[in-house]
């Protein structure tokens, strides 16, 4: 046979039990890191299927736009092994699967607003023969007039959510009066999350019509919550568990109740198991994406490049419903000052309705967008003024005493973008590498090279305040191990690892003995979708006073117990010392629970100092920031357009990082789908309405040759969250995908040119838009 | 001798034989439904995302074993017959793993795991085959493979370490594989569908003329998308993969001959090495998974327009021999295609070999693609040409596109506006002029109309610098 090392499962096992290192700040692997390589990590398709199990497809829209005149599903179910079909009438509860605001049908009655909309689920015996049935559909449509690009919405007024507005100081006057003057219209794309895993979820009936749901889900309380009311049941019959997602990245916040919902009801109709995972095409048409945005900004700015007022008009493709939608536009207004001081600023927010799906959470969740616009207008200064960008973003910078107040009233206590330029530039040789680049670029015709630095500065916190709260359960078993139960979801981003490296702390125990547990509504109720790039924050600190809890009333004990002070008590290495004695944990453990001691308990955590009142756009919506920078250098040929990094430098702020081998995946990973949003991943509809890039071959994220040749990425050392977060930790899930701003600017640098010294560059840079920014008297 | 009607392989060191199997059951559904090896996931079922990664061993030469990376969602089961199949799974059957998976771990490799195993086979693969590559071959090796979570440096890691580790004793492969050798034909009926898989060139070609309507398998990389993502069903299915002599890519005095079975991985080493100008061009063409699967055979027989080898090809005059029955003629390349995946075959016809003229003189060749990335993606562009020079005046100029017509094609005003002129920028000026004649291409998902002439334009303009510098640089060639 093919041989054989034996395998390592964590670092930390092979440390001697009499001591023990702490794992709080460790960079070990993935939990589940063994199971992946060796392809038994089950994901939900993976898992056992039940009996009698049935195989769902969804019948969808072929137009964007139409009242439904007839739906003839008679071949569908008369097609080999199908057994039922499901509509809108099959649905018992309420036809919604929107998370905010009820407009989004599990399936379409009368009416569809893009093509993709469910209309239909056909269940059978087989995947196959259900995907085949679907297509056997005969619906009749009369089309209505479609809207189909968020400009045209803005014209016919056309939204989802009524428009938002948010002003600091007058910047009306300020425009006026500054001496100089950009404005223009930006546009930059949406992005389809990809995660590798597409939808799935599988309904199984339980015990007096309760229903069990296996969904790969970000939010497993929605699921429930939906699911119940579309089928009619209380939120206490419906469980939702979710051990972990192949990648979700915002695709699977409230995408997932969808598909769920459609298994859950034909799962009630046929009382049989239920299963229904999308074809990538499918998902891909079906669900929802990053929001597209146009920008038209004006800034006015001094001969020094500072910026003295500015207005921003945001609109962006919010497709056929609102989704997540009014958070994410919020969340591109908060962030559009990105690490600037903005005294005089207007920011003006169109929800666009368009017959398009429905666009909602990825990644960022609309702070790219909002950075991408002041970037932009940052680097048009510098261009305008002749000076390096460089050197308008620090004029431009928040400061640390003064000019530190953001346009929605908050002070920010934390700023360390000066610290993390200052080592950035030292250690990415910027300056010598800038002067090198121009030389360079005097004597190449064709392939011409470009550099950029770019900051993020980015809130962390769900803007709205009731979600910032989470629940664990935490069990001690006689044996000395270790249940652990939070609200979070993993979907890859290292929360479970970082998790019970905390509660190993807390019991200063090996990770061995501990078992993460799936994501499972029975055991932490009403927990937020991990999102927000909050996860490790909120379930890290509700895990940490769980295990808290049992530690306290261990501790209690063995003070009782032992006749010692408290303080003489010591957690330490796998065990406790009371005084002289000395015990192992399990000897601990065994001893509590034969007196009696309860070995289980809850923890629950909400984010402390939030305040934010969304009527006036004021308050604290952000408990702190994260901090991170960016020098990204590329090449691109002029007379193709194709581009390339040539080497990327990154410095980025974890605080204290909670496991740095995690953190710096986040950050790597992050910075390349950033740099896929921005170059090669181009979403396209047809006249037509429909999604014309719907599969990896015609969709192109990053692959391996994508990755700069140099690639150096640190983590910011030694600096401690000011807030007290979990260990001084800091959120670090969404705020490096923006660091890839810095590749956008870097090629608009490349091509810009005495004649072309601002280059109309629309996001994402592929070779066409770099040739359209070029212009034909480049060729 | 009587048909086989058993598919034989082996997996994890058994023979398997199943009878009675659909024919266009895909190799991942077999893992994932019949045997609940959930292992090898299915990411995008049509062969362009990787998880699906499996790797296959075969005897080549006689008693040597080969192994490749495939796309195991739109290879269909039979095609296995005579090969072992190995996945993720058979890398560790006990509780140890293969360098390539603890590398993975140490490097902090996998994020949310779902792409994991379909590296770990694309390295698996890397590691048989190569002891010692660079960023380009990993880079390379890894094409066909997508994550989505890690941005690839740790992965890049993890291929670079794996070497350290004490290397595991080889399997014994040859020995099993040699008892599937097997010089009988394989005929498979299920539910009225049929199945043929024939061992010479004599019974392919009266197959193909007894089942005029049949669908010809080659390596099955657009085939079994009609399977996966258009619910095709195919009634008669003739595979070309187990006739030897259509698999030989050989040098003559006058040309490489490259059977139409061929895959693209036998054939391009060839191909480059004759012209190494269009190494680029067949670097990016697909993804290694892709290429050990597809045929360069299939690529032209199928006659997309936007298929990356034909203005390549076209270019150098190849020509392509075709058998109907006993009778075999040959055509060249060019005028091969009439229409829109129409081309030149008639009923009962097939493919059978295709020559690609030895270089001769000091003619240019190049080819250049156009698209959004450089690796595994479809051409918008797709050009190539052959320029001959005679003390600066062009003696002969050959241009093909693709991307920019219903058929791969000849650019033939182009070619005229240069044939006999000075090789100057005036010539260049008014070739591109030309180019505008020649072409009206469409607006897609891919370019847009305008865009894609103006590129084509600037591929030209692009060729003629590289012939005045041949160390001009790509961006995927500077810095590296």
């Amino acid at each position: 046979m093919i041989a054989w090392k034996r395998c390592t499962r964590m670092a930390a096992s092979t440390k001697s039990p009499a001591h023990r290192d702490a794992a709080v700040g460790a960079p070990l692997p993935h939990d589940s890191a063994h199971l992946h390589v060796t392809g038994r990590a089950s994901y939900t398709d993976d898992l056992p299927e039940p009996r009698r199990l049935l195989h769902l497809a969804v019948g969808m829209s072929t137009v964007p736009h139409a009242r439904l005149a007839a739906i003839d599903l008679s071949e569908v179910r008369s097609s080999p092994g199908v057994v039922d079909v499901c509509l809108a009438d099959d649905i018992t509860g309420e036809n919604n699967c929107g998370p905010i605001v009820a407009d989004d049908p599990i399936f379409a009655v009368d009416e569809v607003m893009y093509a993709g909309q469910s209309i239909f689920a056909v269940a059978a015996l087989t995947v196959d023969a259900a995907r085949k049935a679907a297509r056997r559909a005969k619906i009749e449509y009369d089309e209505l007039d479609a809207i189909l690009d968020p400009l045209t919405a803005v014209d016919r007024k056309s939204f989802v959510l009524p428009s938002e507005t948010m002003v600091r100081g007058d910047p009306k006057a300020a425009l006026a009066a500054a001496p100089h003057r950009v404005s223009r219209r930006i546009y930059v794309g949406g992005q389809d999350q990809f995660y590798l895993e597409g939808h799935v979820a599988m309904a199984i009936p339980q015990d007096d019509n309760c229903l069990l749901i296996y969904s790969s889900t970000q939010h497993p309380d929605e699921v429930q919550a939906l699911v119940a009311h579309a089928t009619n049941r209380r939120a206490s019959d419906v469980t939702v568990i979710c051990r972990r997602m192949g990648g979700a990245f915002g695709g699977k916040e409230s995408q997932a109740a969808l598909i769920a919902c459609v298994a859950a009801v034909a799962s009630d109709k046929t009382r049989r198991p239920c299963k229904l995972r999308l074809d990538r095409d499918d998902d891909m048409i079906m669900t929802g994406k990053r929001h597209d945005f146009v920008i038209d900004y004006d800034v006015g700015f001094d001969d020094t490049g500072r910026i003295l007022g500015i207005d921003f008009e945001m609109a962006s493709r919010c497709g056929m419903s609102a989704d997540l939608s009014g958070p994410v536009n919020d969340r591109a207004m908060f962030s559009c000052d990105n690490a600037y001081f903005l005294e005089n600023v207007r920011i003006l927010s169109h929800r666009c309705k368009t017959n398009t799906v429905s666009n909602t959470a990825f990644r960022g969740f609309g702070g790219p967008q909002g950075m991408f616009g002041i970037e932009y207008a940052i680097e048009d200064i510098a261009r305008q003024l002749g000076k390096d960008p460089l050197d308008v973003r620090r004029r431009n910078f928040y400061g640390k005493t003064d000019r530190n107040v953001t346009h929605y009233q908050q002070t920010v206590e934390d700023n360390i973008i000066d610290e993390i330029f200052d080592q950035l530039l030292a250690s990415s040789d910027y300056e010598s590498r800038r002067a090198e680049i121009s030389a360079f670029n005097k004597n190449s015709a064709i392939l011409k090279r470009g550099i950029a630095i770019t900051p993020v500065k980015f809130g962390i916190s769900f803007t709205n305040t009731l979600l910032n709260q989470a629940g664990a359960l935490v069990h001690v078993y006689k044996d000395g191990t270790v249940q652990l139960n939070h609200g979070g979801t993993e979907m890859g981003q290292g929360l479970y690892i970082k998790v019970a490296q905390v509660v190993a702390d807390e019991f200063q125990i090996d990770l061995e003995r501990i078992r993460i547990m799936a994501t499972d509504t029975c055991k932490v109720p009403n927990a937020s979708a991990t999102a927000a790039s909050s996860g490790a924050d909120m379930n890290g600190m509700a895990a940490k006073k769980a295990a808290g809890k049992i530690r306290r009333r261990m501790t209690e004990f063995a003070a009782r117990h032992f006749s010692v002070p408290e303080a003489d008590i010591e957690w330490k290495n796998n065990g406790v010392r009371a005084g002289d004695t000395e015990l192992s944990f399990t000897e601990f453990v065994q001893l509590a629970w034969a007196n009696r001691v309860p070995l289980s308990a809850t923890g629950f955590y909400k984010t402390p100092k939030i305040n934010y009142d969304r009527s006036t756009f004021s308050g604290r919506p952000f408990f702190y920031f994260a901090y991170g920078a960016a020098v990204t250098e590329v090449v691109v040929d002029t007379l193709t357009g194709e581009n390339r990094t040539l080497r990327v430098d990154i410095l980025h702020d974890c605080g204290r990082s909670l496991n740095p081998a995690v953190d710096l995946g986040q950050i790597e990973g992050g910075y390349v789908q950033g740099l896929g949003w921005l170059t090669t991943e181009e979403l396209v509809w047809n006249d037509r309405g429909q999604l014309a890039t719907h599969a990896p071959s015609t969709y192109k994220i990053p692959t391996c040759s994508d990755l700069a040749p140099d690639f150096r990425v640190e983590i910011m050392q030694s600096v401690a969250n000011t807030e007290d977060t979990i260990y001084r930790s800091k959120a670090v899930g969404e705020p490096p995908l923006m660091l890839a701003l810095s590749a956008f600017h870097a090629i608009r640098d490349a091509i810009a040119s005495d004649t072309n010294p601002m280059p109309d560059l629309r996001a994402p840079a592929t070779p066409e838009s770099i040739l359209n920014a070029l212009g034909t008297d480049a060729a | 001798m009587t048909d086989r009607t058993t598919v034989r392989f082996v997996l994890d060191g058994e023979i398997v034989e199943i009878r009675d199997v659909d024919p266009t059951r895909t190799v991942l559904q077999y893992l994932r439904e019949d045997l609940g090896r959930k292992g090898s996931k299915e990411g995008c079922a049509e062969g362009d995302c990787g998880a699906c990664t499996v790797v296959i061993a075969e005897l080549v030469d006689g008693d040597r074993v080969g192994v490749r990376a495939i796309n195991s969602c739109i290879q269909f089961l039979p095609t296995l017959d005579g090969k072992e199949l190995i996945t993720v799974e058979s890398l560790s059957p006990e509780d140890e793993l293969h360098p390539a998976q603890d590398a993975m771990i140490q490097n902090h490799g996998s994020q949310c795991g779902f792409c994991t195993p379909g590296f770990v086979m694309s390295m698996y693969a890397l590691y048989e085959t190569n002891g010692n590559p660079g960023r380009r071959e990993i880079d390379d090796a890894l094409a066909g493979n997508l994550c989505r979570c890690t941005g690839y440096r740790p992965i890049i890691a993890a291929v670079t370490r794996m070497y350290a580790a004490a290397r595991p004793a080889s399997p014994e492969r040859a020995q099993l594989l040699s008892k599937l050798k097997n010089e009988a034909s394989l005929r498979i009926e299920h539910k009225g569908r049929q199945f043929f898989a024939p061992q010479d060139v004599d019974e392919l070609a009266s197959l193909v003329k007894r089942y005029p309507d049949a669908t010809i398998l080659a390596g099955g990389t657009d085939i079994g998308l009609w399977v996966t993502k258009q619910h095709r069903e195919l009634d008669t299915v003739i595979y070309t993969g187990r006739v030897a002599k259509l698999q030989t890519v050989a040098v003559t005095e006058s040309h490489i001959d490259i059977g139409a079975a061929a895959i693209l991985s036998d054939a391009v080493p060839t191909l480059v090495q004759h012209y190494p100008g269009l190494d680029e061009m067949f670097r990016r063409f697909a993804s290694p998974p892709i290429r050990n699967a597809g045929t360069l055979g299939g690529n032209i027989a199928n006659g997309s327009p936007i298929g990356d080898s034909m203005a390549a090809l076209m270019v150098l005059d190849t020509s392509l021999v075709l058998r109907r029955g006993d009778v075999e003629r040959e055509i060249l390349l060019q005028d091969f295609y009439h229409d829109y995946m129409v081309n030149d075959l008639q009923t009962g016809e097939f493919l059978l070999r295709i020559k690609v003229p030895l270089p001769t003189g000091d003619a240019i060749v190049r080819s250049h693609k156009w698209s959004k990335r450089f690796d595994q993606d479809i051409s918008a562009v797709c050009t190539a040409y052959r320029l001959q020079l005679d003390d600066n005046v062009v003696v002969s100029f050959r241009m093909a596109c693709g991307g920019l017509a219903a058929t791969v094609r000849s650019a033939a005003n182009t070619e005229a506006a240069v044939n006999g002129k000075q090789w100057n920028e005036a010539t260049i000026n008014s070739a591109c002029q030309a180019l505008a004649m020649d072409f009206s291409p469409i607006t897609d998902m891919r370019a847009s109309a305008d865009i894609r002439l103006r590129a084509t334009q600037n591929l030209l303009r692009r060729f003629y610098a590289e012939t005045l510098d041949d160390r001009l640089e790509t961006v995927y060639t500077y810095g590296r």
